[in-house]
């Protein structure tokens, strides 16, 4: 979706801005927050692109007026919802009040920390031969799904040349909406920054993004 | 009312709200709060940028697992035994005269966690995710980082699940530093880009 979180080349959020000696958490419930959404997403409430793209269809003036974990709580709740794990009265009444929907992997326990802790894996089987190869030259397609993607706004319609390939790996656009992994082969396509930004470009400046085969077109 | 007290009210909103969530997922049976409890714990102690900089500090070092470490980060950091959460996706990127590289996330806020740990608010905010593809120099002048003009800038976005870390370039005047001295020298920022190592003390 062509939200404000495709964020890449816009203008006027100011000088970055690092905190000297920040801590973890600003606050306990950031904390509450992140191992919330890693503990449902493990028990199998929803995956890590329907977590995302929740997170982008917040309205953009609530996206943009949040802070990190507030997105992510609001994301969740929403989330949780929309997938009958809790519903509004409850939210509203903050307590359980009908029975709780069964979890694709059943409750998160004490024994389920381990296995979050280790990065999960999103390689899988060819469904078909790869169509691109490192140093052929591909177009960003020009294109606006109204639903979760990760090809950012800023590179559609560039060209740019392929540089790596990483496999075929789970289909964000398809996995956000359970319409399954739709695995994709995916590659590093790298960009001047001039074909990105014109003329005024950094021209030593070059910017690469991971973009699926779908995202792709022959150049 | 003052920004600052709208500000707190807004915050202990946040906390409630986050309270009455716990409650509902726990009285539901879908998590046990100790088990959330620990996931905090395991942040907070067993992740960070202290994993990222023995990779580094070791890549440094030794010839054959910096080249390990170029060509399949993930196999190369899964041989160290305590940094092995990484998974299969990591890619380490080199600094050299002629090229920096710069990690950013426009989308949302990828970053490795199990090297670098969870990600300041900086690297999560519009101004880092914004500014880093369009005028990265000027981003690097933000962190009080000045490049030759002729060095190139690579970006990388994480738009997918691969995470990059960057390798940065051994300080000058670190000859016979063991690892974990050179260890002590890579910054978290030295590790997606947005810094260099610091330089080592002058011999007392």
């Amino acid at each position: 979706m062509n939200g404000v979180h495709d964020m890449g080349g816009m203008d006027g959020f100011g000088k970055v801005e690092p905190e000297p000696n920040e801590p973890m958490f600003h606050s306990e419930w950031e904390a509450r927050v992140l191992a919330m959404v890693r503990a449902m997403g493990a028990a199998g409430a929803f995956n890590i692109d329907a977590s995302r793209f929740y997170r982008e269809a917040l309205p953009p003036p609530v996206y943009l007026a949040s802070s990190y974990y507030q997105k992510w709580l609001l994301g969740l709740e929403d989330l949780l919802l929309d997938k009958g794990y809790v519903t509004v009265d409850e939210i509203a009444a903050g307590r359980a009040l009908s029975p709780p929907k069964p979890l694709g992997r059943g409750k998160f326990t004490l024994g389920d920390v381990e296995r979050i802790m280790v990065r999960g894996q999103f390689g899988r089987a060819a469904p078909a031969s790869a169509r691109f190869r490192p140093g052929d030259w591909v177009r960003a397609r020009n294109i606006h799904p109204r639903t979760h993607t990760r090809l950012p706004r800023y590179v559609r319609g560039h060209v740019g040349v392929v540089e790596r390939d990483h496999g075929c790996q789970v289909f964000p656009d398809s996995a956000a909406t359970d319409s399954g992994e739709n695995p994709q082969w995916l590659y590093t396509v790298v960009f001047d920054g001039s074909e990105l930004w014109g003329p005024d470009a950094d021209p030593r400046s070059k910017i690469s993004i991971d973009a699926f085969e779908p995202y792709l077109e022959p150049a | 009312m003052s920004d600052h007290a709208h500000e707190h009210s807004e915050l202990s909103e946040t906390e409630l709200r986050v309270r009455a969530l716990e409650t509902i997922l726990t009285e539901k049976g879908y998590v046990d709060p100790a088990a959330l409890d620990a996931i905090i714990q395991a942040y907070e102690t067993k992740i960070g940028p202290h994993n990222g900089a023995q990779v580094v500090a070791k890549a440094w070092s030794d010839p054959a697992f910096r080249r390990a470490l170029l060509e399949d980060a993930s196999k190369a950091v899964s041989t160290l035994g305590h940094v092995s959460r990484v998974g299969d996706h990591l890619v380490a990127v080199e600094n050299t005269p002629q090229r920096h590289n710069m990690v950013v996330c426009t989308l949302c806020s990828c970053y490795p966690w199990e090297m670098l740990g969870l990600p300041p608010v900086w690297y999560k905010a519009a101004p880092y995710r914004s500014r880093a593809v369009k005028d990265p120099r000027g981003v690097l002048a933000d962190f009080g980082v000045t490049l030759p003009s002729e060095t190139e800038i690579r970006v990388w976005d994480s738009t997918a699940e691969t995470r990059f870390l960057v390798l940065p370039m051994r300080p000058a005047g670190t000859d016979g530093f063991s690892e974990s001295e050179l260890a002590e020298l890579v910054t978290r920022d030295s590790m997606i880009g947005t810094g260099l190592p610091k330089a080592p003390r002058a011999p007392s």
